[in-house]
């Protein structure tokens, strides 16, 4: 399916949601499911550099609070109340993208020619120098946190957290076209081999730092423009747990679980874990709800290391077409093309 | 801001006590990823665990926290030695293990960690030992004796590891199986075997190092996650594998976390070990001592 | 005849240990050179400083003309170098033929040639032909025979139309008939306008495949001439037999 059919459609299937849970009645499901939403942004952001380049990124709570602070940053320099007024979230959005966009990019370009494990290691640390930098940044309420004053309620839609919602919805769907679309381009095939074997791949051509780059960039803009709406959301803004650890553990455990060699894992993984944590917390403890995340991080990658889209691959083994033109060959898990002698994963 | 010439000495020799506890902390990982090349990110919650561990016992039988953590050393060692054996078998042999392998150690610190909250609670704990509370006072310089010791018995767990590793035979094993495993082999020394036995001692450094944490600052389940960094930026910056470059390494940024908190803030010394690390990364990523 | 490629005065250390001590070497366009040498001679690492993936501290490496130190592998790869690994590397995720359409794909936008989707799976699929992997062009290299992994590495290195391609030791342990069909490939390229250079242990096929020999015997170059020549010099004589 070509990106405009498949762009029209998730729209569709957005609108139909939109409409559902207006048909609900409960403004719970708009809190519960703007917070999934989001999650499906970071963990698709996490997968293009994670997933498709094999890049492990622990620093998406810092892209995720650059994009929350740099609303928040706007909304002290302009005034409480005007802001809303003022400008849209879609605009918050952009700018809390281009933020942390750029920081992606310059992250990137200082860290991305270390190995693997270097970077990583790289990543926490510019999330907590970043981190550092905001508590002691007076303008966005430093540790003491920031109070953000949601407007009442929106024209057409509403409530405020609808407005909220439908923004989110709209960028989830973006996301996840963009993961797509980079996916089956060549910039998607360039990023497996990456994955793969970096120096076979620098030296069959492909322009590893570059492709490298635009993964971090995209990435790191993806969150943000999650994080922008975060404080209105939220009301008050906190460093220690906008910056937390937390968020890099589901961006990581919710591909890891969905699948990382495609743009359904994440949105699998997001939903059906981010599901799973907030009837958690809601019946036990928020406590536990981590402590299941682990496990289930641990448990999948020890046993079922393509997620569950692998699972379902080796199930059903599924044959596609080539690249010529349309889709590309799905062939990112050992056995998922039946072959003379191949033993069984 | 006054500056005094007072206030710098005991910030330094404040920075080189601290900086010879996080060379405890750190050993291990100069294990795990400087010589074994595994990136354990999850060792700092094994140190909180060494924390509660000690701390139990000092709390219910008012054993000394240091002795507490020796006991439980072999505990730490199986420990250790059962995580490796999951980690081989599950990603170090079908060649995962930078992805997923990562991902394995990511789970591990939150499984820790939460494990630790639903057990012990969110409340600080500490510890209780007769050199917790007194002070030398050495003309103008302050040695408090809770910090004092930990560093001179961490000092003595790197100097033992460092015998370990130069001469016993175990200990060479190690250093040859980073090198060139086929060798070892032809020797008729199985490399995975001598990799689990390091990888176990670096858990069972976990041990003495929980005790240490315990003893110099009250402990919570998530304090793990401000070391992780440290811990990793002086592996890098002593040169991944070197046991005195970490000692050194460990007291340059406990020097320098100490300064910065003293004349900046204690809020900007998170920081300074972070950007320490950038730094190194971007300029001489094999260390000070690096191989 | 234009020289293709000059290595001059090209040396590599890791640490103390000096790889290549003052390596010069001409090449030209056309040129069947063969490159042995024993065991640790540093006849990889001459390789992976001409291609880029290591580099060098001293000397320089002109390709076609141009200057190309400091410039990144991929580079190289489009301006026309080409290489196949001595371990075979091929990307463990991708189809033989994705494997091939990678080079291909990247190559052909960095030469600003215009080729549609049809076209370049045709060419891959006729490398794969060519080098008798056809039948198995949708599998994984995971399904590979060894000697098939080395058809693939050469294959891919083909996939970018090299100038130059550096062939390191793409025949170890291969039966004769094997060895036979890749020194056939490698004719048949070289016939078609490729340069090739190629680093075997393998004296037979070195010999019959050579026109010109080079001789590297710990890191420095100590005979460079005609095959029969080059194998009369004392010095290789030494080398190879001590």
């Amino acid at each position: 399916m070509r990106t405009l059919p498949f762009l029209v459609i998730s729209l569709v299937i957005a609108g139909l949601v939109f409409a559902a849970a207006l048909a609900i009645g409960n403004e719970y499901i708009f809190f519960a499911g703007y917070v999934v939403l989001q999650y499906i942004v970071l963990s698709t952001a996490w997968n293009i550099l994670g997933g498709y380049c094999g890049y492990v990124n622990f620093g998406t709570g810092a892209f995720f609070a650059l994009g929350a602070y740099s609303t928040v940053a706007i909304y002290n320099f302009i005034g409480k109340n005007e802001l809303p007024h003022v400008i849209p979230m879609p605009v918050l959005m952009l700018v809390g993208g281009v933020v942390s966009g750029i920081v992606g990019f310059g992250m990137g370009y200082l860290t991305l020619r270390l190995r693997g494990a270097f970077f990583s290691i790289a990543t926490l640390a510019l999330a907590v120098v970043l981190q550092t930098l905001v508590i002691n940044w007076d303008f966005v309420g430093g540790s003491r946190g920031a109070y953000i004053l949601r407007p009442e309620s929106v024209p057409l839609l509403g409530s405020y957290i609808r407005y909220l919602f439908l923004a989110m919805l709209l960028l989830a769907v973006g996301s996840l076209v963009i993961a797509r679309l980079i996916e089956r381009s060549r910039l998607g095939y360039g990023m497996t081999t990456i994955r793969d074997d970096e120096l076979a791949a620098e030296a069959s051509g492909v322009p590893t730092l570059r492709v490298k780059l635009i993964a971090t960039t995209i990435s790191g803009a993806l969150m943000g423009m999650a994080g922008a709406p975060f404080p209105y959301y939220i009301g008050y803004l906190q460093p220690d747990s906008t910056f937390a650890l937390d968020y890099a553990i589901n961006a990581i455990a919710m591909p890891l679980i969905g699948g990382t060699s495609t743009w359904v894992g994440p949105l699998i993984g997001a939903v059906l874990l981010d599901s799973l944590q907030q009837l958690i917390t809601v019946t036990i403890s928020s406590a536990v709800n981590l402590l299941i995340v682990g496990c289930l991080l641990v448990a999948f990658v020890i046993l079922a290391p393509n997620g569950i889209v692998g699972l379902f691959r080796k199930y059903f083994r599924h044959k596609h077409d080539d690249f010529v033109g349309r889709h590309r060959t799905a062939l990112d898990e050992p056995g998922s093309v039946p072959a003379a002698g191949a033993a069984p994963e | 801001m006054i500056f005094s010439f007072d206030l710098l000495i005991n910030a330094v020799v404040s920075g080189i006590l601290i900086g010879g506890f996080y060379a405890a902390m750190a050993s291990g990982v100069s294990l795990s990823f400087g010589i074994l090349d595994i990136v354990n990110i999850a060792h700092p919650a094994f140190i909180i665990l060494g924390s509660y561990a000690a701390y139990t016992f000092n709390h219910a039988f008012g054993f000394d926290p240091i002795l507490v953590s020796i006991v439980m050393l072999p505990a730490f060692y199986i420990l250790g030695a059962g995580i490796y054996q999951i980690y081989y078998v599950a990603f170090e042999k079908r060649g995962q293990e930078s992805l997923r392998g990562l991902a394995f150690f990511f789970g591990l610190l939150f499984i820790t960690e939460v494990a630790l909250v639903l057990y012990f609670g969110v409340d600080y704990r500490d510890v209780e030992a007769w050199y917790i509370g007194p002070t030398w006072h050495l003309g103008d310089v302050d040695v408090p004796l809770r910090i004092a010791v930990p560093c001179m018995v961490s000092l003595l767990l790197i100097a033992a590891l460092q015998l370990l590793l130069g001469r016993t035979f175990i200990g060479r094993a190690i250093m040859a199986v980073a090198q060139d495993q086929l060798a070892l082999r032809l020797m008729a020394v199985n490399p995975i075997r001598i990799k689990r036995i390091a990888f176990a001692i670096s858990i069972a450094t976990a041990s003495l190092a929980g005790a240490f944490l315990i003893i110099i600052q009250p402990v919570e389940p998530s304090v793990g996650r401000d070391y992780i960094g440290r811990i990793f930026a002086i592996c890098v910056l002593g040169g991944m594998g070197s046991l005195p470059g970490t000692v050194i390494a460990s007291m340059l940024i406990g020097v320098v976390e100490s300064l910065t908190s003293t004349f900046y803030g204690p809020s900007w010394a998170p920081a300074v070990s972070f950007g320490f690390l950038l730094l190194t990364l971007a300029v001489r990523p094999a260390g000070l001592l690096g191989r | 005849m234009s020289e293709l490629l000059e290595v001059d005065n090209l040396s590599k250390r890791f640490g103390g240990f000096v790889a290549l001590d003052n390596i010069s070497l001409t090449v030209p366009a056309g040129e069947r050179l063969g490159l042995i040498g024993p065991n640790g001679s540093g006849k990889s690492t001459l390789v992976n400083c001409i291609c880029g993936t290591l580099r060098n501290e001293q000397g320089s490496v002109r390709f076609d003309g141009k200057p190309i130190d400091g410039m990144p592998a991929h580079k190289r790869t489009h301006l026309g170098l080409a290489r196949s690994f001595q371990l075979p590397r091929p990307f463990t995720s991708l189809s033989l033929v994705d494997n091939v359409r990678i080079p291909r794909l990247y190559t052909v936008a960095a030469r600003g040639m215009h080729r549609t989707a049809e076209e370049i799976d045709d060419h891959c699929h006729g490398l794969l032909r060519e080098v008798g992997l056809e039948a198995k062009a949708r599998h994984l290299p995971r399904d590979l025979t060894q000697v098939e992994m080395r058809k693939l590495e050469l294959a891919r290195a083909m996939a970018a139309e090299p100038k130059l391609l550096i062939a390191d030791e793409a025949m170890a342990g291969l039966t004769h008939s094997e060895i036979g069909d890749i020194l056939a490939l490698l004719v048949r390229l070289n016939e078609r306008g490729v340069t090739v250079i190629l680093i075997e242990h393998i004296m037979s096929a070195v010999m019959s495949f050579s026109r010109r020999l080079v001789v590297l015997v710990s890191g420095r170059m100590i005979a460079d001439g005609k095959p029969d020549e080059v194998m009369r010099n004392p010095e290789v004589e030494k080398a190879y037999l001590g």
